[in-house]
């Protein structure tokens, strides 16, 4: 175990290694003069040349991108250019919490919900509830997060007005006091996983259902909720596997919904930074996000050595 | 001439069998719905999708304008007529790239194996280690948005996943015994790939692209909707969404249609990949 850990977490910090020079290598690339940027297009080449000096620009690439990584390590992040003076490390953190407090809250909704819709349909196959159940998820996991937000939005806050319309909130507010202004986030980011894995579990109880494990329990007349209890709890093993590693995939979906409520977040924040063009907070911000999707990944490799114990590295 | 007649009639069997399931049946009826409408397009529009008529600034659904207009008196209804043939363009090109490059790798890599192989899937493994809106929203923010660029970056995105695909199908054909002759034949590793491997893995890549097509559907709407996709004052459906964004509590009507023509057509296409899925399972 100790050693399969291990093995993984130095392909990680490999991918991640790799990672950053691609980050790098592309915001090296990306149109545009830095100092002229921040000094207007009115600035002496004298003071131009100052201010390169002043970044490290006039050094080589190899040079810049070793300082730029030295800094990562050490937790320097440098200084945002579109928000001037601004540390890119402290706006990070304070957008990082906003966006972990949307992603914890929608999976504590998703997780139980697509569960409990999945082992419906997958116990009652074929029938009405099967259908309906079925054909919804596959519908929610279709729409992308901008036109379900859009819905509902349309729907309770603009038509039924029982939710605010926009999730602006001050920085540094209390997130549970203005709670009513992230159920809209929250239930967009979750929809398109919530169809997923409810579709996902559904597939798991019909196998395990058709398992001759099944079969014989049903056959040497265990009562039905003893049956019913051996196939979830194989059914329900893979299934921790996808929630897992599909977590990644609100890391995607946050950019749209935090753009599409004003939802001040990381995914906001990529998205402004590159729009703006604001070369340390594209690097930082995009290196961190991978990072955590990476860290997803490793975690539900991790937990699905733990719960099938036939995989023994 | 006998060969492509077989292929039609298989075709046609194959339409065939996926309407017998309901949501493979709706999937198809919507599909051709959109691709006839795109064709068709200009003919069916009533007015220019991008003709300013300052008159009739933010006018609500009429028998004049069935889906209203915007803030430039433009004609919703035609907007999202000539709009179906930049979502459908994008997606089919997008997923066409996908699959030639993500076909020609997972071939290679998974016919020759070895250290080529190891190296190839290492560096697709982390490609795919960027979440796929992310890595695109960078490209195109660094190249500047274009048509062209939400095309190449969309294929290249799923490339790596289709490549993982077609690598996985072509080591269980590998071992089969015509592969095998091929070989002692003497025939070249480029004729076995392309010529009898290439056929034999058609199933699990079908599977994959109608999947993919449904997700670069997905994928172009959103990057049309943060403004990193096609630019105005081209009719995109994602790009008509950002537009109707700041006026949504008072002229509805401009982001209700577009969002409904974008999911009727996601939802199609993933109901008909359901349907071809299963179709693959033989369930059907």
């Amino acid at each position: 175990m100790t050693k399969f850990l291990s093995k993984r977490l130095v392909n990680m910090v490999i991918t991640l290694f790799v990672a950053s020079i691609i980050i790098f290598t592309l915001t090296e690339i990306m149109p545009g003069d830095v100092a002229q940027m921040i000094l207007g297009q009115y600035a002496t080449e004298e003071s131009l040349e100052a201010l390169r000096a002043q970044l490290g620009l006039d050094q080589s690439p190899l040079v810049r991108y070793r300082d730029w990584i030295w800094g990562v390590l050490h937790g320097d992040l440098g200084t945002s250019l579109s928000m001037k003076g601004v540390s890119v490390a402290s706006l990070l953190l304070r957008r990082g919490r906003n966006s972990l407090f949307l992603a914890v809250a929608a999976t504590i909704f998703l997780v139980p919900l697509s569960l409990f819709l999945g082992v419906i349909a997958g116990l009652k196959e074929g029938s009405w509830w099967d259908h309906i159940i079925s054909t919804s998820s596959l519908i929610a996991l279709s729409l992308p997060s901008f036109i379900s937000g859009t819905f509902l939005m349309m729907i309770f806050a603009i038509w039924l007005k029982v939710v605010p319309a926009m999730s602006s909130i001050e920085p540094g507010a209390n997130l549970f006091s203005v709670f009513p202004k992230l159920i809209l986030p929250i239930v967009t980011v979750s929809l398109v996983l919530l169809g997923y894995v409810a579709r996902m579990v559904r597939a798991s109880v019909i196998d395990a259902s058709h398992s001759d494990y099944a079969r014989t329990a049903v056959l040497k007349g265990l009562p039905q909720l003893k049956v019913v209890w051996h196939i979830l709890r194989n059914a329900l093993m893979p299934t921790v596997t996808v929630i897992a590693m599909n977590l990644g995939w609100l890391i995607g979906g946050l950019v749209i919904v935090e753009t599409l409520f004003a939802y001040p977040g990381l995914g906001r924040l990529v998205y402004v930074a590159i729009q703006r063009q604001d070369i340390p907070l594209i690097q930082a911000s995009v290196l961190l996000t991978s990072a955590v999707y990476l860290l997803l990944n490793l975690a539900s490799d991790v937990i699905y050595t733990f719960l099938d114990p036939r995989i023994r590295y | 001439m006998e060969n492509l007649l077989r292929r039609a009639r298989n075709t046609v069997q194959v339409v065939k069998r996926l309407s017998h399931s309901r949501l493979g049946l709706i999937g198809m009826s919507i599909i051709s719905l959109w691709v006839i409408v795109a064709l068709l397009g200009p003919i069916i529009a009533p007015y220019s999708p991008t003709a300013y008529h300052p008159q009739d600034r933010f006018e609500a659904p009429s028998l004049k304008h069935p889906f209203g207009t915007d803030r430039y008196g433009r004609d919703t209804f035609s907007r999202v007529i000539i709009g179906s043939r930049s979502v459908l363009l994008l997606a089919s090109s997008a997923t066409l790239i996908a699959l030639i490059l993500g076909s020609s790798i997972g071939l290679i890599t998974g016919f020759l194996g070895g250290i080529v192989d190891e190296v190839v899937m290492r560096f697709m493994d982390i490609l795919m280690s960027f979440p796929a809106l992310l890595f695109a929203m960078l490209i195109l923010g660094i190249f500047g948005p274009s048509t062209f660029g939400v095309i190449t970056v969309i294929g290249l995105v799923y490339a790596p996943r289709i490549a993982r695909v077609a690598r996985s199908a072509v080591l269980e054909v590998k071992e089969k015994e015509f592969i095998e002759a091929a070989k002692v034949r003497g025939e070249s590793n480029l004729y076995i790939m392309f010529v009898e491997l290439l056929p034999n893995i058609w199933g699990p890549l079908g599977v994959e692209a109608s999947v993919r097509f449904g997700y670069a559907i997905f994928l172009s709407a959103s990057l049309g909707f943060l403004g990193l996709g096609v630019q105005p004052p081209t009719p995109d459906w994602g790009l008509l969404m950002k537009e109707a964004q700041s006026y949504m509590s008072w002229a509805p009507w401009m982001s209700i249609f577009p969002a409904l023509a974008i999911a009727s057509l996601v939802v199609a296409v993933n109901f008909l990949a359901d349907a071809i899925r299963k179709y693959e399972a033989g369930e059907l």
